[in-house]
């Protein structure tokens, strides 16, 4: 009796693994590379990463159990403000960041169910509105909670967060390592690494288990979901929880990398910034969800530093400002890229057939 | 509980009255149906029986009546909680998980019978292990019992339309029911399909699983039903052995249209 793995089966272990050592390898020597381009590509290639958070957990909701969510930032700004409340000068409180970030997460998990309860019988395009109104809510709070009690300092928003510690680790300063130098971006980005290889793993075990079978099922349909046992009440809510719970962390991240945020960090465009990561890469592919993550966050960027040099060389001068035509490209991308790959960048379904290559049970091979 | 003539009741159904609006979709319908039977539900187009399938397997909360399954009352359930139960269904139209595959269609059916949560499926403890290849294995035999396992790997979409039918049975079985109720399976079927279904139909009550079949293939029914129910307009008009309720004039008025029709059917 064979069962098929989802990652990490491949044909030749040897081949696996000098690929897995090559690519840490990269990834452990990125920030050096990229701190000698510009310290600003390293802080761009940890917002990468935590929008790769956001994109798995909200993956999670919309790709794995179907359920469009458009105001998934609100659990990112929960977690965001759980950390800098509980690590900041606003209420005079300091807690290490291993205490605050489950907290963050539990805090988001239980918005995610607050969220979930009142929209189980919701689909589709009706969903979508009152997650989009929950994400608006929430924002508001953040605007308004600085009266009668200054729970979050209003649009002021909270500063001094602490970085992450361990030990007597800053996160937040320089440190030397012989010739190496582990500027701040620099010491969050291989945490930040861990992690996301943590989520990545997550991601993959969930979907396929008991439970990750479940939220597709509910995707798929909803009827014979339930037909079949599958209680889709307490299914959907938990997709909710574990999607809200992925935001929660990633906002606690956030906080400390920026030791500053305010409620504008948590608008609708963001949202909908991650939505379009997860449909843009292939919803329910996680690998996909990843791609389309890093697209999107490192595409506007490449073409803030080479839209106005690129005009330059063509033109003899700068005929209009990169900011503006920068998000104009950006958008021609996307309507391009849903009208000639619908499905995503790595669809779903072409993950599936790559796993059909495996043996059946019963040792039945089939093509 | 048992039957009239002695043999242990399944399912005692009573009163079961359903309403959209002003149009009586179910009338006080009351049925058994006995261990091991395989019964058959027929009528007309729009006579109530997928409505009498929605509200048994709690799509569709009666507006009165009770059903006892297994001499338990079920009252109340949800779709989830009647598949808990023993009761599993398929669809008239196919409700197949479409974009997942053969073999992952039938694993969904062991959920209600596993129990891995959250904690489980990221820690993959031994136990969960065992549990995947128990359910894995199962589904295998569950597609290998209905006769698709060589497609186990192809998305339900792809499968041909008698397939997919059967992976439906498939998905059913694995929610180990005592009851299967079959929502005109036939449908689209060629003859000699058809006679496979037949055939596939008997080996499932040959494993002890009691069957609840609707069907408008009268070939079909008369085969393999011991008891049929006749429904029109949401009324019982006919119950008995399939042989007897065939010859029965209201069944037949009810598909001939009656009145004039029924002297010439009885004459024919």
């Amino acid at each position: 009796m064979q069962v098929a793995l989802p990652i990490g089966k491949a044909r030749h272990p040897a081949v696996a693994w000098t690929g897995i050592v090559l690519v840490a390898v990269a990834l452990a020597a990125l920030p050096f590379v990229l701190a000698g381009i510009g310290t600003a590509w390293v802080r761009i290639t940890n917002l990468a990463i935590l929008y790769c958070f956001l994109a798995l957990g909200l993956n999670i909701v919309v790709g794995f159990a179907g359920l469009l969510d458009l105001g998934y930032i609100a659990f990112y700004g929960v977690g965001a403000y759980t950390y800098a409340l509980l690590a900041s000068p606003h209420f005079g409180l300091h807690l290490p960041f291993w205490v605050i970030l489950p907290i963050g997460a539990l805090i988001a998990c239980i918005f995610g169910v607050l969220l979930g309860a009142p929209t189980l019988k919701l689909r589709g395009d009706y969903l979508a509105i009152v997650t989009l109104g929950f994400g608006e809510i929430v924002r508001i709070f953040l605007n308004n909670l600085s009266r009668p009690f200054n729970l979050t300092n209003g649009a002021q928003g909270i500063v001094l967060i602490d970085p992450f510690r361990i030990d007597g680790y800053v996160f937040g300063k320089s440190h030397t390592l012989g010739s190496l130098v582990f500027s701040p971006p620099i010491n969050y980005y291989y945490f930040l690494l861990i992690v996301l290889v943590a989520v990545i793993a997550l991601n993959f075990r969930l979907q396929d288990s008991r439970v990750g079978r479940a939220w597709e099922a509910i995707r798929e349909d909803e009827i014979a979901a339930r037909a079949m046992g599958i209680n889709t009440r307490n299914m959907k809510l938990l997709a909710f929880a574990m999607g809200a719970s992925f935001g929660g962390i990633a906002g606690g991240m956030f906080s400390a990398m920026q030791a500053f945020i305010s409620p504008e960090s948590f608008v609708l465009v963001e949202s909908i910034m991650v939505l379009s990561m997860v449909v843009l890469g292939g919803m329910g592919n996680v690998f996909g969800v990843i791609v389309g993550a890093l697209l999107l966050s490192f595409v506007p960027e490449i073409l803030r530093y080479t839209v106005g040099p690129v005009q330059q060389s063509l033109f003899g001068r700068t005929l209009i400002d990169p900011e503006v035509i920068r998000m104009l490209l950006f958008g021609l991308a996307l309507v391009l890229m849903m009208l000639f790959r619908p499905a995503g960048i790595l669809p779903s379904a072409v993950r599936k057939r790559e796993l059909e290559a495996g043996v059946a049970p019963g040792g039945v091979r089939t093509s | 509980m048992t039957a009239a003539d002695g043999r242990p009741l399944l399912l005692d159904a009573q009163g079961i009255t359903k309403r959209f609006g002003g149009v009586h979709a179910l009338a006080d319908v009351a049925f058994q149906i006995r261990h091991g039977e395989i019964y058959g539900l027929i009528g007309p187009n729009g006579a109530g029986k997928t409505t009498l399938f929605n509200v048994l397997t709690g799509i569709y909360a009666p507006d009165a009546g009770r059903f006892v399954f297994d001499g338990r009352p079920m009252a109340g359930l949800t779709p989830n909680e009647v598949a808990a139960r023993g009761i599993a269904r398929t669809f008239q139209n196919i409700r197949l998980f479409a974009n997942l595959s053969a073999l992952e269609n039938v694993m969904i059916g062991r959920h209600v019978r596993t129990h891995a949560g959250v904690f489980g499926a990221i820690f993959r403890d031994r136990r969960t292990r065992e549990e995947e290849r128990a359910i894995e294995k199962h589904a295998y035999e569950l597609l290998a019992f209905v006769g698709v396992h060589r497609r186990a790997n192809d998305l339900a979409r792809h499968l041909a339309y008698g397939d997919q039918r059967r992976l439906e049975i498939a998905r059913a079985l694995a929610t180990e029911p005592r009851l299967l109720a079959l929502d005109e399976p036939a449908a689209g079927m060629n003859a000699t399909e058809k006679a496979s279904l037949r055939a596939l139909l008997e080996q499932i009550r040959a494993t002890g699983i009691t069957i609840l079949l609707i069907e408008h293939d009268m070939k079909l029914v008369m085969s393999v039903c011991d008891r049929v129910l006749v429904l029109d307009y949401g009324r019982k008009i006919a119950e008995g052995p399939a042989a007897a309720v065939q010859r029965d004039e209201k069944v037949i008025a009810a598909y001939l249209g009656g009145g004039v029709e029924l002297t010439v059917a009885r004459t024919a």
